[in-house]
């Protein structure tokens, strides 16, 4: 604030007119860039490329080695019957595997919504000065720091049918009439893996937020006080705006986990075609059903799926990485 | 146009007490600059007038109505912050514009030329399509006041405006605000400073504050001639008043002497001290001499025009009489 740039930002002005400080800077980051470069080829890159390549095989668990190209076929192919009729088969003809797509977008959508909301209720609280503050910011992390195998299995118990403490207190306070199997009825698993899932990441999403928040200075709040703005309308013409570029890197990180959800869902409701998400089912179809190929395509895809999102969310939403529009 | 009028005001930050009961008076349409060392509760009491702080006890009263309890939007303010506090995301129109809209009864064709008004009379209006990240802090700066001008307000508070530019630009925005002073002569303006050139420059009337009391309201003229305490006598005026105490006080019958470094003459022979020059300062149109001679701090002389004095020469010195600013022991003045 205090400083007065005007404007512009240092541009390497042409690759011709490189000065020689230019070109060591330009040496010194690619050395300090090499080490990351590498990690992320040895764990990320070639787990990546031997996953999309298995995809194109017909690998299994017993035999990786021996796994032989068959192009597209675990994607999608099809044999023409004698009476004529034309039978697809692959994963993109799987009726299951569609359901995972629509129950995995359904939970991204719907939990990461609920934590935005909730998360920028819970930062604009701790935004706000109050005695205790201190602590009550570390306690409102508790659930974030939980392990989710912990969380989920606490959980679990608490929604438990026989005796878990959701159903007791629901019919002790007379809200429930009979006992209600939260995650093993179809109807309800859902709604049971997005409320853990919202319990445990709100304060992720909140911290996240509320470091948008302290950016935005004081004094602006004041001139707002001076100019008569309603509190209401000083949330959403001025707070808004100006966390939107932490909020929307705060959105995108949660999108990109709520859509591989894995673990939550894994530990609370397995086996529940109503929750199986697209990794739940990769994982299966990977090591429990002996379909390695399939399981890789299923994964080659989720791949895909996010990557285009978060391409497509980048692009539209114009998210700055860099943090702070002043 | 409104007078204010404060009556005993404090403020406590919790047990700590900033302003330790204030009376003063401005008058309508006046230019009153704040003013003193930091930390000495200028601002808090700019605050307080502002309403963005609570008065602790006190009553605070606009054209003689009691105000403690209005909000900030209601009492006909406008202020201009040390830091501008323009909203980012906003244009400087969008920015001028803001708290206009959103008053009811104000047309859209009533906005835009209340805002280009205060436009014109800042030299912005080639600026009202950009972010105040376009623009450099002077130019921010006059995005400010020109917000401040367009909500049309009856009393105008300024919070050290000026203190984030550099020096050239301080003078020439100095200017643009006595300038304003001037057109919007129904406006009553406060201004906070703690620098004495700035106060006396821009002020009607200025007010001494240390720590969290009035030492002295007055004119500039009446505060550099008749300061009525060392610390008024000390902050008012540049180079800083010269303070003589001890023995060489004693045949001006005071407890310490006050004289100007433009109130010294240097004399050839039987002056009335005499002191080793240290250090010379030539400014071109005027310099300055300062000696050693035993006190707190070196005794600065201003001579017209330049000087010869070297390092090391003694030489006597006369205060001109009438010029003479006689302390008691308390550091009031004995008149």
């Amino acid at each position: 604030m205090a400083t007065d740039t005007m404007a512009a930002p240092v541009t390497v002005t042409g690759p011709k007119i490189k000065s020689e400080l230019m070109q060591q800077r330009v040496r010194a980051a690619r050395w300090f860039l090499l080490p990351m470069l590498i990690a992320l080829a040895v764990v990320a890159g070639w787990p990546l490329l031997r996953s999309i390549w298995f995809s194109f095989t017909d690998a299994s668990l017993n035999n990786l080695y021996g796994a032989e190209w068959i192009g597209f076929g675990n994607y999608l192919r099809w044999t023409v019957l004698e009476s004529g009729t034309v039978r697809y088969r692959g994963v993109l003809a799987d009726p299951g595997w569609w359901n995972a797509v629509w129950n995995t977008v359904r939970f991204a959508f719907w939990s990461v919504l609920w934590e935005t909301v909730l998360g920028m209720i819970v930062a604009l609280v701790l935004n706000a000065e109050f005695k205790g503050r201190g602590l009550v910011r570390a306690a409102i992390l508790i659930p974030w720091a939980i392990p989710t195998i912990v969380s989920a299995r606490m959980w679990s118990w608490m929604l438990n049918d026989q005796f878990g403490i959701l159903n007791d207190l629901g019919l002790r306070l007379g809200l429930l009439s009979q006992k209600v199997a939260w995650t093993a009825s179809a109807d309800t698993a859902m709604q049971a893996v997005l409320v853990v899932d919202i319990w445990k990441t709100t304060p992720f999403m909140a911290l996240l937020i509320l470091a948008g928040l302290q950016m935005i200075p004081k004094d602006i709040y004041e001139a707002a006080e001076i100019d008569g703005v309603h509190p209401i309308k000083q949330f959403f013409k001025i707070t808004l705006p100006l966390v939107r570029p932490a909020l929307m890197v705060a959105i995108i990180f949660r999108v990109l986990d709520a859509l591989r959800i894995f673990d939550l869902i894994y530990v609370l409701t397995p086996n529940s075609d109503a929750t199986k998400t697209m990794s739940v089912l990769s994982q299966e179809n990977l090591f429990q059903f002996d379909n390695f190929a399939e399981g890789s395509t299923q994964a080659t895809l989720l791949f895909l799926i996010i990557a285009i999102f978060t391409i497509v969310y980048i692009w539209l939403g114009k998210v700055n990485f860099d943090g702070g529009d002043r | 146009m409104a007078s204010i009028e404060l009556r005993n005001i404090r403020k406590a930050f919790g047990a700590v007490e900033v302003i330790k009961g204030v009376d003063l008076e401005v008058r309508k349409g006046e230019f009153m600059v704040f003013v003193g060392p930091s930390g000495c509760g200028k601002s808090t009491l700019l605050r307080l007038i502002s309403g963005l702080e609570d008065i602790t006890s006190g009553e605070m009263l606009f054209d003689g109505k009691v105000v403690n309890a209005l909000a900030p939007s209601k009492r006909g303010i406008a202020m201009v912050f040390q830091s501008y506090a323009l909203y980012p995301h906003m244009t400087v129109y969008e920015n001028m514009a803001f708290g206009l809209t959103l008053e009811k009864g104000n047309s859209k064709d009533e906005i835009r030329k209340r805002v280009e008004r205060a436009a014109d009379m800042l030299q912005i209006r080639q600026y009202l399509d950009r972010l105040p990240k376009q623009l450099s802090g002077g130019q921010r700066q006059r995005v400010a006041i020109g917000r401040a001008i367009t909500r049309d307000p009856k009393v105008f508070l300024f919070d050290e405006p000026l203190s984030n530019l550099d020096a050239a630009l301080r003078v020439a925005t100095r200017i643009e605000i006595a300038k304003l002073h001037e057109e919007m002569d129904n406006v009553t303006m406060i201004y906070v400073t703690h620098d004495q050139v700035e106060a006396m420059t821009l002020a009607d009337r200025i007010c001494v504050l240390r720590d969290g009391l009035v030492e002295q309201v007055g004119t500039p003229m009446e505060l550099y001639e008749n300061p009525n305490s060392t610390f008024v006598a000390g902050f008012i005026g540049s180079p800083k008043m010269n303070f003589i105490s001890g023995d060489k006080a004693a045949p001006f019958n005071a407890d310490t002497v006050g004289i100007r470094g433009e109130h010294i003459t240097i004399v050839p022979s039987g002056g009335t001290w005499s002191g080793k020059v240290i250090h010379t300062e030539n400014l071109g149109a005027d310099s300055y001499v300062y000696l050693e001679m035993g006190t707190e701090e070196p005794v600065v002389v201003r001579l017209d025009g330049q000087n010869n004095y070297k390092s090391g020469d003694t030489v006597e010195i006369s205060p001109m009489a009438d010029k003479v600013h006689r302390f008691d022991a308390a550091g009031k003045p004995i008149r």
